[in-house]
């Protein structure tokens, strides 16, 4: 890496500091070198005029699907980083369910290796909770973590009994690694394949109550009490669970919780017409449910949004609703949607970006997310003025499955650096 | 919503027949009108009008069915199409081929139009929204969403019983949640301005916001809420719903749902009894019931040809059916 940048005039914006204030940024060697004055000897051979513009760290999302190993029909590591650097993501943390299952140091290592060759993004992988993801047996939590694996978790798919779930947090707290959870009750949900509601009742759609989330967390939420495993809640979709959570974290039990950007604005509404791009998993859900995740953004108990990116080919989205895979393409959206609460007046400009890059770098617990000297050049640069259209033909993802075709947004990303390499720049 | 476009053209004639929903009452008049005048054909030695002489229909039934299927056979025949009948589960899906393939394929051999069963809620809305120009999608039945053609031969049957909707009061019994023939049949009920439409069966077999979502009274006592019906509409119980966790036996539910000759005294005293078919006998109705004085059935079934061959030909050549009003 002997390419050196100097970021000039940049409205500098980093959640640990306590204003922003504009300079200059120097890289050098996949690092910041320095904030402010030119370092001395330091000459950059590529100099870019940021004025007006806001930098940033580079987005952590904490839940992306790259479908590599096993799916690459959906999307490849270099597919998926490109659009991660596109959207101003510079790490991506992927779940286990890929095929194989991410659960033996060997299978993390194959991926930690295609992503270090190809990828536009830092990939981390999170590692199976159980072997296979069966719900049956313990992977090996130890060597998991061992080969860069930054939590485990069992995906979508059911632990056997709770008598395994405990004994598996239990495990994962040995050796402090988190425990990522995405609550679903697999007999509640039944085969449901939207939120149990009016619209669902009326379109005779199956139902997924939103019991199968809140059991889920309820049970989780009592196990975490007792294992000391620190839980982190993926993709909550309802109200109730926000409420939970809030509960829990007041009586000091380690749990975080994030939310996918989509589950903030669309509602089951949005499935009305039998949209299959509101085709999610978890479905989403009331007005109600929406208005208190983005209570549960504002207040705190939700200290990260995500992507809950899951590109697919057009084919799994070209079917009668029910048949259709769950999921959007999301990494593009993330940062827009996130500022689109900023211009609703629910957060500040300052807690979106601290939504995006240290909330889920304190979940992970990684040690970035932030603009210092000395760290890994993860930035991202914003110009907020910026009105654009979004249209799903041009996404660099190669899942184009998105409800948000055509939607007008407001602020865009012009640059993203990772380890000081420019990996976008938008002309 | 996009349901109505997709079901109407410009000038809003009938393009597609997916579901009631989106469709006024005008509409669903003219529907009923239409299959007046067909029912007369049936009366004829020659049960035959040219009125789709030379154009193609395939059904296409993901599901099994005799009774749809045959009712739509006959009031294709009778208007004069060529129907190719698509036995789909034993021959495209098995190879895997999709829904969509198949359809490009059937259009390919200049298919007019196609009526549709299968098992998945919203099928007909995702058939017609990728068909080709000129090419017609008719639901026959789609998951739990939707049974529209159902629907109207059932609204052509209580409008030849009771002459007006309006004063009606009309209780459907049995399994709502998991009835595509129910959420049409309210549907429609509400559209032409019913009084009051009732679901009534146990916790376990009624949507959670069937009230918000439907537009009905729910009742979970059969006797309450058959007092002073107009009109009784048993649904077919599926056998498999019968012993699980939805219901603990076909005794019980008989005990507490099942409509019988003393229940049948509650209601208005020219109640009209019906039942999409086919009937479980003493699971949901006493036989006497079914085959008893207030029974419509088998009305029911030969109005079904003439509904469809109106259905049919209004979606064919939406500007030569049907009346402007």
């Amino acid at each position: 890496m002997s390419s050196t940048t100097s970021i000039l005039h940049a409205r500098l914006h980093d959640p640990s500091a306590d204003a922003e204030r504009v300079t200059d940024i120097h890289l050098s060697e996949g690092k910041i070198v320095a904030i402010g004055d030119t370092p001395a000897g330091f000459s950059a051979t590529q100099q870019i005029d940021a004025a007006g513009q806001y930098l940033i760290p580079g987005i952590i999302d904490l839940n992306t699907r790259l479908r590599e190993p096993g799916q690459e029909q959906k999307g490849t590591i270099i597919s998926e980083t490109t659009a991660a650097a596109r959207g101003g993501v510079t790490t991506v943390i992927c779940p286990p369910d890929t095929d194989p299952v991410i659960d033996t140091p060997a299978v993390a290592e194959l991926i930690r290796r295609r992503a270090k060759q190809s990828a536009q993004a830092r990939v981390l992988s999170v590692g199976a909770l159980t072997r296979g993801l069966a719900g049956e047996q313990l992977t090996e939590m130890a060597a998991l973590k061992s080969s860069g694996c930054i939590a485990v978790s069992n995906a979508r798919l059911p632990v056997h009994s709770n008598l395994i779930l405990i004994r598996a947090l239990e495990y994962a707290a040995t050796w402090g690694i988190p425990v990522f959870v995405n609550p679903l009750d697999h007999a509640l949900n039944n085969s449901g394949c939207a939120h149990d509601g009016r619209v669902a009742n009326r379109l005779g759609l199956p139902g997924t109550p939103c019991s199968a989330e809140t059991v889920a967390v309820a049970t989780m939420l009592e196990l975490a009490h007792e294992s000391g495993a620190h839980i982190h809640f993926q993709q909550i979709s309802t109200g109730r669970a926000v409420e939970m959570l809030h509960e829990a974290q007041l009586k000091g039990i380690h749990v975080t919780a994030d939310v996918a950007a989509h589950q903030l604005h669309l509602t089951e509404m949005d499935v009305d017409g039998f949209d299959s791009n509101c085709h999610l998993l978890p479905p989403l859900r009331t007005l109600a449910d929406r208005d208190a995740l983005r209570q549960g953004v504002a207040e705190g108990v939700i200290s990260a949004i995500c992507s809950g990116h899951e590109p697919h080919e057009a084919d799994a989205k070209l079917a009668p609703f029910p048949a259709t895979e769950p999921g959007i393409s999301a990494l593009e959206t993330l940062l827009p949607l996130t500022l689109r609460l900023v211009d609703e007046k629910l957060i500040d400009l300052r807690r979106a970006i601290a939504l995006l890059t240290s909330g889920p770098a304190e979940i992970a617990e990684l040690d970035s997310g932030r603009v210092t000297v000395g760290a890994d050049a993860d930035l991202c640069l914003i110009d907020l003025d910026r009105e654009w259209q979004f249209a799903a033909e041009n996404m660099l993802s190669a899942g184009h499955n998105t409800p948000f075709d055509g939607w007008e947004f407001h602020g865009q990303v012009t640059h993203t650096f990772f380890e000081g390499r420019l990996t976008w720049a938008e002309t | 919503m996009s349901a109505v476009n997709l079901q109407l053209d410009e000038n809003n004639k009938l393009r597609h027949f997916l579901s009631i929903e989106g469709l006024n009452r005008d509409l669903l008049l003219r529907i009923l009108d239409s299959s007046e005048s067909f029912i007369n054909i049936t009366d004829r030695s020659v049960k035959k009008v040219p009125a789709l002489r030379g154009k193609v229909i395939a059904n296409l039934f993901f599901e099994n069915s005799t009774r749809t299927r045959t009712t739509f056979e006959l009031a294709a025949k009778r208007l004069s199409a060529d129907v190719l009948n698509l036995n789909i589960s034993t021959s495209a899906t098995t190879k895997g081929e999709t829904l969509l393939d198949t359809l490009r394929n059937l259009e390919a051999m200049d298919v007019d139009m196609f009526v549709m069963r299968h098992g998945d809620s919203g099928a007909a809305h995702f058939l017609a929204s990728h068909a080709n120009p000129g090419v017609s999608i008719i639901n026959a039945g789609d998951g739990q969403h939707s049974h529209p053609t159902q629907a109207m031969l059932d609204m052509y049957t209580i409008r030849s019983v009771k002459g007006d909707f309006t004063p009606l009061r009309v209780a459907i019994v049995g399994d709502i949640l998991h009835s595509r023939v129910a959420r049409s049949q309210i549907m429609a009920l509400n559209t032409l301005g019913v009084s009051e439409v009732r679901v009534i069966a146990p916790r376990t077999l009624i949507p959670s916001y069937a009230r918000e979502s439907l537009g009905v009274h729910v009742y979970h006592d059969m006797d309450e809420g058959i007092r002073d019906v107009d009109v009784i509409i048993m649904l077919r119980l599926q056998k498999e719903r019968m012993s699980g966790a939805l219901l603990p036996s076909e005794h019980e539910y008989f005990q507490c749902f099942g409509l019988t000759e003393e229940r049948l005294q509650l209601a208005a005293d020219d109640v009209t009894v019906m039942h999409p078919g086919p009937i479980n006998r003493g699971v949901e109705m006493a036989t006497a019931v079914a085959d008893g004085q207030h029974s419509v059935i088998l009305q029911q079934v030969t109005y079904g040809i003439a509904v469809r061959m109106a259905i049919l030909s209004m979606a064919m050549q939406p500007s030569s059916a049907g009346r402007e009003t």
